[in-house]
Formats: structure tokens, sequence, C-alpha cells
């Protein structure tokens, strides 16, 4: 409460005096603070800046004949020839005839150097899934149960030990752990296993486990450890071992965060880049075969980017996969966080 | 009996489990190791690259690597602990900006390392480099193609949520008391801060450092297309150069360069020097944040 004086003009000695250094200081602050949300905005513009001209197609006035071409493939020689001499001879815009057609995105062949480019999407989807999967169903169970031992059945010592330990695979370099796939394991698995390819989906989904698994394993982790010890507790006075309280009733109060971790790896895993550049071989091949190589998304960007020319169709393309990406990676993280906050908010206040 | 059979049965997998996977870290230190081990010298971490790259060393990959996150720290510690501070000591749980804030550092944290490489490219490159060579070089390319600069700022986008994420969770650890002391006494908000909480939680912002710096030591994604070059005949003496770096250098020589099989063990030494680098700087955020916890339990 504010007691006022008998002279209601002079200013109350306890109002906050107006510092200027303060003042300063706090705008100074909340002005940087505004740079990391800047950042996301600035990245979301202009990745999608760039790849907008696909939602643009330039109109040319010879347009639907060449929409015609680039969709059936072999029509009459006459057109055929034309189409051929238009692409020596303008290359900027005869590929513009290629975006035109929403279904050349949606084509099975990934082919942006040629005569007659192909930017089908198809195969550059399946070959990221593919190795995704192959990461997380490899990485996620072992990450869980040592996540599992550590938290719920390891002696302090030991998990001072196993934390750490795991800790320290999370921070080596994607590029080192592509390079040991890519000379090292792909070698061991062709001496032991045979098979016709050394570098397929298969080797750079392994390698990729050995990134999702410490991240798996730090969440499961945490979600463990966050698990209230009432929860443990009065499971083990009703007369519970050790171990069937651990898997029967902090694992599943742990169910939320363990979700998120599998969410989270298959992100991270759906979004690497170095690692499956250097270990899945890298051809665009459309098969539901793992032991095959395979192109990822991401890949595609990493080595293709190089080498294109600005404000070219391929460039733009490159631009559009790179917004999928940070769209479906976005869409993972929100669907992360917001299910593991409701879940385990209900939970812990006792469901 | 039959329950405790199974109860050993989950501990022994969980244990092999943790077992399985601190091995094959161990394997992969060894191999590597043992790959390089003919080649790792002195002379090769301060010499220069020779005879196409099959012999001599590789420090200017070094001093391009060293130069890159120096550039990037720069920008992104000050930035992260600033904003560190924001969301600790001036935001309110309730405040729109406070939300938008914490999404944006989330987000950050989730996008593909790659699409980091777009975003250079597209906005520094293009955006920013393009406007800079409008106006002071009469567009003349100057500043609009990749270099140092704009690979270190990439990286800086990059780094910024680790930088974030450690600070605040030291400046979480000193203790409220400490704050309202101080107010009691007669400081301001802004003066706590600096007098008070920062002086407490420099180690925070230390591990903050390190840990982005390992981590921009690292990536290679994001400097692909923004500034990075495999060979190049001297070292960047500007801000407009471009520079050599371990990562890319690894990853050329193993899927690119014409001679495979001779420059193996530099291959293997590379990696391995890549790795002491960023095995070291995680030891030390490590250690540095083991002894500040210890201090402040006592």
């Amino acid at each position: 409460m504010k007691f006022k004086s008998k002279n209601t003009n002079r200013k109350n000695s306890l109002d906050k005096k107006f510092r200027i250094s303060e003042f300063l200081a706090e705008y100074i602050i909340k002005a940087v603070s505004f740079t990391s949300f800047a950042g996301i905005i600035l990245i979301f513009l202009f990745v999608f800046r760039e790849a907008s001209p696909i939602f643009f197609p330039k109109e040319k006035s010879s347009a639907p004949q060449e929409f015609l071409q680039s969709e059936t493939y072999g029509e009459e020689p006459s057109n055929e020839e034309k189409s051929t001499k238009e692409n020596y001879s303008s290359f900027l815009s005869s590929g513009e005839k290629d975006i035109a057609s929403f279904r050349n995105l949606t084509g099975k062949d990934w082919q942006p150097v040629g005569e007659e480019p192909k930017y089908g999407l198809m195969p550059l989807f399946i070959g990221s899934f593919k190795a995704t999967v192959i990461a997380v169903l490899i990485g996620a169970p072992i990450a869980i149960l040592a996540a599992i031992f550590s938290a719920l059945f390891a002696p302090k010592v030991l998990r001072e030990i196993i934390k750490p330990a795991i800790e320290l695979l999370a921070s080596f370099p994607s590029v080192v752990i592509g390079f040991f796939a890519l000379v090292t394991l792909a070698t061991l698995f062709q001496d032991i296993f045979g098979g016709t390819y050394r570098l397929n989906a298969f080797i750079g989904g392994l390698a990729m486990a050995l990134a999702v698994i410490p991240i798996v394993y730090t969440v499961t982790e945490d979600a463990l450890t966050a698990v209230p010890k009432s929860f443990s507790e009065a499971s083990l006075a009703l007369g519970a071992s050790k171990w069937q309280t651990a898997l029967f009733v902090v694992l599943p109060a742990a169910t939320p965060g363990v979700f998120a971790a599998l969410l989270l790896g298959f992100g991270r895993a759906f979004g690497e880049t170095m690692i499956v550049l250097m270990a899945t071989g890298n051809a665009p091949l459309s098969t539901f075969n793992i032991f095959e190589p395979v192109r990822t998304l991401s890949a595609t960007i990493g080595a293709e980017m190089a080498e294109v020319v600005f404000g070219d169709t391929h460039y733009t393309v490159l631009f559009f996969i790179g917004a999928l990406l940070f769209i479906i990676t976005f869409v993972i993280n929100a669907i992360a966080e917001f299910y593991v906050r409701a879940r385990l908010m209900k939970r812990f206040r006792g469901e | 009996m039959h329950n405790k059979i199974l109860g050993k049965t989950t501990v022994l997998i969980s244990a092999l489990s943790a077992i399985l996977i601190i091995t094959a870290l161990i394997y992969i230190l060894l191999e590597i190791y043992i790959g390089g081990s003919s080649v790792l010298s002195w002379e090769f971490i301060t010499g220069e690259p020779k005879e196409g790259m099959t012999e001599g060393g590789i420090f200017p990959a070094i001093v391009g690597t060293v130069l890159l996150v120096l550039i990037m720290s720069i920008a992104c510690v000050p930035i992260g602990t600033i904003t560190a501070i924001y969301l600790n000591e001036y935001a309110s749980k309730k405040s729109i900006f406070t939300k938008m804030i914490r999404f944006a550092v989330n987000t950050l944290s989730g996008v593909p390392s790659i699409v980091f490489g777009l975003f250079g490219l597209g906005f520094f490159i293009q955006f920013i480099g393009g406007g800079m060579d409008k106006v002071l070089y009469n567009n003349e390319l100057h500043w609009a193609q990749p270099n140092i600069l704009w690979a270190s700022l990439t990286m800086a986008f990059l780094t910024i949520p680790v930088v974030i994420v450690s600070v605040e969770e030291s400046l979480k650890t000193v203790p409220d008391d400490l704050r309202a002391a101080s107010l009691a006494l007669g400081a301001t908000r802004w003066q706590t801060i600096r007098k008070v909480v920062i002086p407490n939680s420099v180690s925070g912002i230390l591990t903050g450092s390190i840990l982005a710096i390992g981590r921009g030591a690292g990536e290679v994604a994001p400097i692909l297309f923004t500034g990075v070059a495999y060979f190049l005949p001297h070292l960047p003496n500007s801000l407009s150069d471009q520079f050599m770096n371990l990562g890319y250098h690894i990853y050329v020589m193993s899927t690119q360069s014409t001679d495979v099989e001779a420059t193996k063990a530099i291959q293997y030494a590379t990696a391995f020097v890549l790795l002491i680098c960023t095995f070291s700087l995680s030891f030390f955020a490590v250690v540095i944040r083991y002894q500040f916890r210890k201090r402040n339990r006592v």
C-alpha cells in the first residue's frame, strides 16, 4: 500500500526510481534475447523464400507443349528435338517446365542432371525413411535398456561411469561416425555377411544408431529418474521386487518421456546429413531392400548444393527439400514437447 | 524362483546393453587411433599437406577449424549468455515474449544442421552479402560468396541453444536468497545480476562456451556450402577468405579424393585429431561442471 503524503504532486519515495542504466540494461538484454526468435523466423523466411519459385512456375508462350513433354517421355521426334535444342540453348528457361508439374515432384526418379531433369522426391523420402527406421530400430532398444540399467539397477558408482561415457559418445562429430562406418564397418559387414553392395541403407542406419543412442539414452534416463520416488517406494512396500518395480511401475510411468525420446531420436536421424553422405552409397533407389544403397533428403542437399547454379530449378528444388526437412523435424519436435508436457504432468499429479 | 530368474535376466540384458554401447565407443576410438598411428606426429599437426594430400600435415585444416570456432564463439557466447540471463532473471512466466523466446530456442535446437547451411546460403551470402556488395562495392562480387565470416555466423546460430541451456542451468543454481540479500541491501536488479549472479555462474558460461566450441568444431554440414574448401594455397587472412576444416577434410578425403588408399592413414589420423579435440573439450566441460557442483554442495 502506498502512503500518500499531504502534497500529492510530489513523487512518493516508495515509487521505483527510474535509472537510465537499469532501463538500458533491461532493454538491451531483451533486444539481444530477441535474436534467437529472429533467427528462427529468418531461417523459416529465407529457406522458404529460396524455395518459393516452385509454386510460381514462370509462364512461357509454349508452356503447354513443354508441359506435356516433361510428363511423357518419347513424344514425336520433332517435339523432342525441339526440347533438346532448347535445353542446350537456354538452360534456365527450359528448366522451368519441370517445376510446373506437381507430378514431377512426386515422380519415381531423381535425376537432376541430364537431358531431361527429373525431380522426383519419392526415392529420397524412401531413402530417408529406410535409414531412419533402421537407425531407430537398432539404437532405441539398446539405449532404452541401457537407461533402465543405469537409472534403476546400477549402483551409484557404475552410473557415474556409464552416464558420462554415453554422453562422450554424444560428442562424437557425425563426420567421424560416418568415416568409421565407411572404412571399418562396411568392410567388416561385407567380410562377414557377403552382399553385393558395400555401402547400403543398413550400414548407414547402423552408423546413425550410434548417433541416436545418446539422445534416446539421455532423455529416457531423465524420464526414468523424474518418476517420483513415492511410486517405487509404494511398490516396494507392497512387496514387489526391485526389477518388478522397475519394469511394471517406473517404466510405464515414464512412458511419455520414452515416447518423446523415440521421437527426438527419429527427428535427429531424419535430419542427419554427414553420416548418410558417407555411409549409404548415395544412389537414389526406391526399393525396400535394406541392403541396397539409398539417398536421403539431407544427403541430397549436402551433395548437390555446392555445384548448383544460383536461381536454377535444381537450386529451387534443393531449397524446397530443405524446407520440407525443416517442417518435418519441427513437427516431430513439437509433438514430442507437447505430448510429454501434457501427459507427464497429468501422470505425476496422480492419475 | 521363476521371478528371480526373470529378474536376473532383466538386469543382465540391460547391463549388457550398457556394456555394448561403451564397448562400441572404445572400439571406435581404438580403431581410429591404430589406423592413424603411423602418421601421427608433431610434424603432422604443424605441417602442410603435400603431394596432393598423400603426405604432409593438416595444419591449415586445424587453423581453419580454430578460426571458425573463434569467430563463432565471439558471436554466440555473448548472445547466448544474455538470452539466458533474460530467461532466468527478467522473464515472467506468463508473458508472450518469454514463450516466444523459449519456443525459438527449442526449435533452433531441433533444426537439422544442413538446413542451417541453406539458411547461411540464402540469408548471409545472398541477402546480406548481396546487400553489402551493392552498397560497398557497387555490385562487384566480394561479400556475396562463401567465406569464413558467413560460415562462422551460420555455426553461431546452431550453437546458441547449447550456450543458453548451459548458462541457464548455472544461473538457476544461484540461490534466490543471494539475490534477495543483494536487493535488500539496496542494489538494483541489474547491479545484482552484474555483481552477484554472473560471478557465481561463470562456470556455467564457461561450460556452455566449451560445449558450443566442441559442437562447432565437429559439425560439417552447415559449412559445406557456406565457406569451406578442400585445398587452399594460403591460410585465411581476412574475413572474406575461405578456409579449410578438419571435418570437411575427412569427408572429402574419404569419399572423393583421387587416391583413397594412399591417404587412408592420413584420414584416420585426421579423424583422431578431431576426436581428441572434441573429447578434451567435452572432458573439460564435464570437469568444470563437476567442480562447480562439488563446490556448491559444500
